[in-house]
């Protein structure tokens, strides 16, 4: 028990010194803290222009009780999920495999007491922080903007973090399969994909019965209903399973990028 | 085990290190390493002991890297024994590499750091708290000669100093053992001095020195013993001067032809000095005096463009043992 206890604190203290490392290179340049910032520009871009630019010839959405709201408030929290993951995408599938392929850092790294484990979930801390950031400064936009009400600021903003934390490690562990940076436009490709069908600026309901179904087995579309829910506070059982999905996506992929990393890196 | 038990005195005398019967820091029996169907590494022994530099010699694709990623623990062994300082590295390779230091054959700084940050991060990786990893940055820069460096980046340095920094990060730790894969290679001969030198002191200080070269005169220069390796197995081992010794004579007489093959010259000094080794551009004539050597070739009539009489070296013993010279 002691023994596990010491083990699980030396253990949190490599996956802190791998944190550190970020917080460190952040710390070090200009550029690093330019590329954080550039990646909150695009969501917030988005809500401005198609939530309330788009939002004013709209006007109001029904949403799936009924119940009617301004078009903005409608695509605020769904602009917040694409924050959370575009920002973990960013930091754990193109940070993460130049760090593994290129700049041989992980070969660095491994060569010390830390492990694929601690070092995949290091590099999760990391982008989940950065993530808080993201979350953070976009639901005070939306507070400010009067687009959601304090509390439900309040309850999705642990949910946009395990939204993150759901796809940082599904980026990480899909980065562990690129070859190269042609295989960025895939995933590129695919988020977009995410961004545009997963309810995001119109409700699934309103897709053909097959696309629906597809829809509601992909990643984004739980991260926006969780997020759509907690924010404009509307309570369904329906959210668990959102839930769910995105804990399973968070723990399987931290299972599968150490597993396969520690192929990668120890063959 | 009374055989191996005095296997070690003869080993702790003939080295006049290390105490009888001491353990080895690191225990390698009939070591495989296996990528599918190639056998990098063949069934090695060896074993390397407290306070000795420890060379693994030979060629490209000799096995020697992959010998030295079994031992940092980030590769498992296909097949035999292997312990570090006294461990499993399958099982305790955490353990293990908190007390290895690595010096890889590239260089993995970290490009978005500071030279000085380099250091204190990697200490943090070993667990050592902020403030002592500062004070044992600072004195490593001092000791590879990148003091002034330490606020600029890394991605200015030359290839000599980020081998050095390298070097100061595999040291960051206090290690047990400091593994060097190739710690010169591609460096100009001024950078390859200066890091020798560190290297050398490194040595006087105890600290157990384990490298890869395929530079002969690094390997006379730094390894107290070595192991040649060719083709993943061991093809001969001791002290670069008792492996001298052993396999050539005390003198080597290279003689270049303006025409003709070294082949046909070889006919013709048949019996001069102890072996002829006739290579593609000259011909070495293997002797315990290369002087009355050079002055029978010229008796038998021949007359070479160019000679050179020279002490035997690794080099030599090389092209013995494999047919081949190191660096191709």
């Amino acid at each position: 028990m002691v023994i596990a206890l010491l083990a699980a604190r030396r253990s949190a203290g490599r996956v802190g010194a791998v944190v550190g490392r970020n917080i460190g290179a952040m710390r070090s340049g200009p550029s690093y803290l330019l590329v954080l910032l550039s990646g909150l520009a695009e969501p917030l871009l988005y809500l401005l222009s198609i939530g309330v630019g788009v939002g004013a010839l709209i006007g109001t959405m029904e949403l799936d009780d009924g119940s009617r709201v301004p078009y903005a408030v409608f695509v605020a929290p769904a602009m917040l999920a694409v924050s959370a993951m575009s920002g973990a995408l960013a930091e754990t599938t193109f940070n993460f495999f130049h760090k593994m392929k290129y700049a041989r850092l992980y070969d660095a790294v491994l060569a010390t007491p830390v492990g694929p484990f601690e070092l995949v979930l290091g590099e999760l801390t990391w982008a989940m922080i950065r993530g808080a950031l993201y979350s953070g400064i976009f639901l005070a936009v939306m507070v400010a903007l009067g687009l959601v009400p304090a509390p439900g600021a309040a309850a999705a903003f642990p949910a946009a973090l395990l939204v993150g934390l759901a796809f940082g490690g599904f980026g990480a562990a899909i980065s562990t399969y690129l070859r190269g940076w042609e295989d960025f436009d895939l995933v590129s490709t695919g988020q977009f994909a995410l961004f545009l069908f997963s309810g995001t600026f119109v409700p699934v309901r309103d897709y053909p019965a097959v696309l629906e179904v597809v829809v509601r087995l992909t990643p984004l579309y739980h991260a926006v209903e969780l997020l759509r829910g907690l924010a404009l506070w509307r309570l369904e059982w329906g959210l668990l399973a959102s839930l769910a999905y995105l804990v399973v996506m968070a723990l399987g992929g931290l299972w599968l990028a150490s597993r396969r990393l520690a192929r990668f890196m120890f063959p | 085990m009374p055989a191996k038990t005095l296997c070690e005195i003869v080993v702790a005398v003939g080295y006049g290190r290390g105490v009888v019967g001491e353990q080895p820091l690191i225990y390698a029996e009939g070591l495989v390493k296996r990528f599918g169907d190639f056998v990098a590494v063949d069934g090695i022994d060896f074993q390397v002991r407290a306070g000795e530099a420890f060379g693994f010699l030979g060629p490209n694709g000799a096995g020697k890297s992959s010998t030295m990623r079994m031992i940092g623990c980030v590769s498992r062994p296909s097949g035999g024994v292997l312990r570090i300082l006294g461990m499993d590295p399958v099982r305790q390779g955490a353990q293990i590499r908190a007390r290895l230091g690595v010096c890889p054959q590239l260089d993995t700084l970290d490009q978005d750091l500071t030279v000085r940050e380099n250091l204190i991060t990697y200490a943090r990786f070993f667990g050592i708290p902020r403030r002592e990893a500062r004070r044992r940055a600072d004195a490593l820069l001092e000791f590879v000669r990148l003091a002034d460096r330490a606020g600029g980046k890394v991605e200015p340095l030359s290839g000599g100093m980020k081998r050095r920094l390298s070097i100061a990060r595999a040291l960051v730790n206090e290690p047990d053992i400091v593994l060097l894969d190739e710690p010169t290679t591609g460096l100009d001969p001024q950078a390859r001095h200066l890091v020798w030198e560190r290297l050398f002191q490194l040595k006087r200080q105890g600290t157990t020195l384990v490298l890869t070269t395929h530079y002969m005169d690094e390997a006379e220069q730094l390894c107290d013993r070595l192991v040649v390796m060719d083709g993943g197995r061991i093809v001969a081992e001791g002290s670069p001067r008792s492996l001298i010794e052993t396999y050539c004579p005390a003198e080597v007489l290279e003689l270049r032809f303006a025409d003709g093959t070294p082949g046909e010259y070889a006919d013709k000094l048949a019996g001069v000095g102890e072996r002829l080794d006739p290579l593609p551009d000259r011909l070495l004539v293997y002797t315990d005096d290369g002087d009355e050597a050079l002055a029978e070739v010229h008796r038998r009539g021949l007359i070479p463009s160019a000679t050179l009489v020279r002490r035997a070296t690794l080099e030599d013993v090389f092209l013995h043992l494999t047919g081949r010279t190191l660096v191709e």
